[in-house]
């Protein structure tokens, strides 16, 4: 109850960022790149759709363009061909590139957190600079976001004061308080230790559970796509194509305790077993050397 | 250091693709004429000049009147005769020239034979730097160019105390960046060296020089550039021969576009100069080149 | 655990008078007494500079005439003036030059030719063009920090990680969020970099320009000293150069910490 009144709180009243379902479509996109007058295929004609309130995880061999993809629903880049689709409406296309927006919020693969603003400055960010709430209002659902989420001490820190763990948290806050259709989330927990990992994954499922956005989540650890997902889409080597689906119907809420159980040992099997032939392939071309 | 595909403005060509280089080089050059910068930057400067020239020859505006035009900077740069003396065609010329370059050699050569082992051992002995930087604390924030007068009491003749001006520039600027180069190595190549069985002199070697060669070649330049910067200043103060004494004598003798030509040989040769210290450094460290994206 | 303050007491003098503290104390102890000695028996290179026991008692002289404090003064007066028309103007182009591609490429190649050129072989053609020789000064004093703001808040505002620049974006700013809230406190160690670094040029400028063409000012009471034989006066006005470049850095650097709190990790 309090989760759902805490959610239309943030969105405030006259929203910019508009509460609809956040279904994403992506039909045959492909993407080519002209580095140097040589030229890459980082996408080639890759579909899949993820539902609304779904948590779809996309797993891949490094460098395989997964990233490309995230790039380009958030309107950072544009496609060669395809077209993405938001609740109907095209996203972007060949023609036309999409908007970066508060509907679609990413977190950064380094994080992104403004090192010059304080915690609670950055969080307070998107809603004062969209102008839905006055400052003071915007202070007020910061407060109240980061108190919900457990952060509410940190405040008043820089984010170089504070450990990575909590960045990505931070982070996370600072996207959900936009009330967002869909969350872009590229390999946030990559930097962070496995024990960190492990809480920060935690936070978010729980962050998960109460909003239920749609996620596009990014990684190349298959046991946390598992943990989180309950899609995992498991790309080809470059250029990237979907290779396989795995539905993953483990009970949510999900603990740390899931990953000892049948049912996710079963399921990892699967996906080591679609990946490791990927990951074979990705190495034996050499990609480490382009890095 | 993973490929990213993210960054669409293109991948740094010429720092990775010594394989592909030739087609890399190639692209490089047709973009040159394909692009805006090129055209953009031509009008710039044409577009600077005749202003300049539009100033002071055409509209001779009141103060403007008094500058040299470009016209007569040009002529007098190009004439066989030229009215006042300098030209590409006047021996006098280059000879101010020799002289300004030579004194900067000899400064510069000066200020890294002793500024890099200073600041070397400074690193790598701390009770050496301890007695030493306490003093080098106390003298650098006097700028080099209130040291001329003591210079000239100090030093006889006229070309002593220049060079030593253009020398203390360099050496401060050098020593500092050596010692900053040293103590920026990462603690553990020490470790793995010592480990690897290094004696110290090994460590000195291969450890030590290497390990600050980037930052000693970033002093160089630094330290290129405030030498020729007080040399320069120097001239004009007490010199017979030299570019900063061609400005001013030019000045002296009311041959203002003399001035000009003066400057912009100053510039290029400054430029030149440090050019050809970041060449020397890139060819020493193909690593920090290679390394970087 | 009795007496707190006695070892707290002993802790802090422990760390005033550190190993290194000491060294550094003997090492210039050491050098002054070499000065001394060296001018007082005329070694090479010392026969004509003044030995600090001379200088010392210049400097009480110097401290209580009014003059010598005019000097400096108008040196402070000249550099100020200068500097500050230099950020006035530096920052804002600095600035525009990184948002926008057409002006960067007209301008960034006059910005490379004129560069290289020491600040002071701009001293003669500023004579003949300003009025008056303070402003011609202060023109010269403007360039030597005009170049290197531009170049810093140029390289500062190009090298902005585009992290942040996407984040913002999606966080939804407009032009003038983007502007004030993103790039000018990312930009702003540059520029503290630029003024400081500018800082050292302008002192250096400032001395070389009253030596060559000033009436007053602590350069030119330097070199008036050295013209007028009074050598101890040269090193007076030698420190006292020393002294205010240093006052205006330490200036800046205060002021850059204060304005950028969230480096103070770094």
């Amino acid at each position: 109850m309090t989760d759902k009144s805490s959610t239309k709180k943030f969105a405030g009243t006259n929203s910019a960022a508009p509460s609809g379902d956040g279904r994403i479509e992506i039909s045959n996109v492909t993407k080519i790149y002209d580095p140097g007058g040589v030229n890459v295929c980082a996408v080639s004609d890759c579909s899949f759709d993820i539902e609304a309130g779904e948590f779809c995880v996309v797993v891949g061999p490094s460098g395989c363009g997964k990233t490309t993809l995230l790039n380009a629903i958030a309107g950072f880049h544009s496609i060669s061909d395809g077209e993405i689709r938001l609740d109907g409406d095209v996203l972007c296309s060949a023609t036309k590139m999409a908007e970066p927006g508060a509907d679609r919020m990413v977190v950064f693969q380094n994080g992104a957190l403004f090192p010059w603003c304080t915690v609670l400055k950055n969080v307070m960010y998107g809603p004062s600079v969209q102008g839905r709430m006055t400052s003071h209002q915007a202070r007020a659902a910061a407060l109240d976001i980061l108190r919900e989420l457990g952060l509410s001490e940190i405040g008043d820190a820089y984010p170089n004061e504070i450990s990575s763990g909590m960045r990505r948290r931070v982070e996370i806050a600072r996207a959900l308080i936009n009330d967002p259709k869909a969350l872009l989330l590229d390999e946030p927990f990559r930097a962070l230790d496995a024990l960190t990992k492990g809480v920060a994954q935690e936070f978010l499922l729980q962050a998960y559970d109460r909003m239920k956005k749609t996620v596009f989540f990014i990684t190349h650890d298959l046991e946390e796509a598992l943990f989180l997902g309950t899609k995992v889409v498991i790309m080809t080597t470059r250029p990237c194509r979907v290779r396989k689906m795995i539905t993953v119907d483990l009970p949510r809420p999900r603990t740390y305790k899931v990953r000892s159980s049948k049912r996710y040992l079963e399921l990892k099997r699967e996906v080591f077993d679609a990946v490791h032939e990927e990951a074979l392939k990705a190495f034996k071309a050499g990609e480490r050397e382009l890095a | 250091m993973e490929y990213d595909p993210a960054s669409e403005s293109a991948p740094d060509i010429s720092g990775r693709g010594r394989s592909r280089g030739f087609s890399a080089l190639r692209y490089k050059f047709e973009n040159l004429f394909k692009s805006r910068d090129l055209y953009l930057g031509l009008f710039g400067i044409i577009a600077f000049v005749g202003t300049w020239h539009l100033l002071t020859g055409v509209l001779t505006l009141p103060r403007f009147e008094k500058l040299p035009n470009p016209v007569a900077v040009l002529t007098e740069f190009t004439s066989r005769h030229p009215v006042f003396g300098t030209s590409i065609y006047a021996p006098q010329y280059y000879l101010h020239i020799l002289w300004s370059v030579w004194r900067i050699i000899e400064a510069f050569f000066l200020a890294t034979l002793l500024g890099v082992p200073i600041g070397l051992f400074m690193g790598w002995k701390k009770v050496f730097k301890d007695y030493t930087f306490p003093i080098l604390e106390m003298l650098r924030p006097i700028p080099v160019l209130a040291w001329v007068p003591l210079a000239i009491l100090m030093w006889p003749g006229r070309e002593a105390p220049i060079i030593f001006l253009a020398f203390l520039a360099s050496f401060f600027a050098t020593i500092l960046n050596t010692l900053l180069g040293v103590e920026s190595i990462d603690e553990s190549y020490f470790r793995a060296a010592r480990c690897l069985g290094s004696r110290p002199r090994h460590i000195f070697f291969r450890v030590v020089i290497p390990g600050a060669l980037p930052f000693i070649f970033t002093g160089l330049q630094i330290g290129m550039g405030v030498a020729w910067f007080s040399l320069v200043a120097a001239e004009m103060l007490s010199g017979e021969y030299g570019l900063g004494y061609l400005v001013w004598d030019s000045y002296v003798l009311i041959q203002y576009p003399v001035i000009i030509i003066a400057m912009v040989t100053m510039g290029v040769t400054g430029f030149l100069f440090s050019l050809l210290i970041r060449m020397v450094g890139n060819a020493l460290m193909r690593w920090t080149v290679r390394e970087a994206t | 655990m009795k007496s707190p303050n006695s070892s707290s007491l002993k802790k802090l003098f422990n760390k005033i008078f550190s190993k290194a503290v000491l060294r550094g104390i003997v090492a210039i102890v050491f050098s002054i007494a070499f000065w001394e000695t060296a001018s007082r028996f005329a070694f090479p290179l010392f026969a004509f500079v003044p030995p600090p026991s001379i200088v010392l008692s210049v400097v009480g002289e110097s401290f209580g005439s009014l003059v010598f404090w005019e000097n400096w003064t108008s040196s402070f007066g000249r550099v100020i003036f200068g500097f500050v028309i230099a950020q006035i103007i530096g920052i804002p182009l600095g600035l525009l030059m990184a948002n926008n591609r057409n002006i960067h490429g007209m301008t960034f190649p006059i910005f490379e030719i004129l560069r290289p050129i020491p600040p002071l072989a701009w001293v003669p053609a500023s004579i003949i063009f300003w009025p008056t020789t303070e402003l011609s000064i202060a023109f010269v004093i403007f360039l030597g920090a005009f170049f290197t703001i531009v170049i810093n808040v140029l390289g500062g505002a190009k090298s902005i990680d585009a992290r942040y620049i996407r984040a913002a974006r999606s966080l939804g700013s407009n032009r003038s969020d983007m502007f004030f809230r993103i790039i000018l406190p990312a930009v702003l160690p540059s520029i503290f970099t630029g003024m400081a670094v500018g800082m050292g040029i302008t002192w250096e400028v400032v001395v070389a320009a009253e030596m060559i063409a000033g009436k007053s000012g602590l350069g030119y009471y330097t070199w008036e000293s050295y013209v007028g034989g009074n050598f101890p006066r040269i090193i007076v006005g030698m420190i006292s150069i020393g002294l205010a470049g240093y006052i205006s850095s330490s200036m800046i650097r205060l002021i850059g910490k204060r304005s950028t709190p969230w480096l103070r990790l770094f």
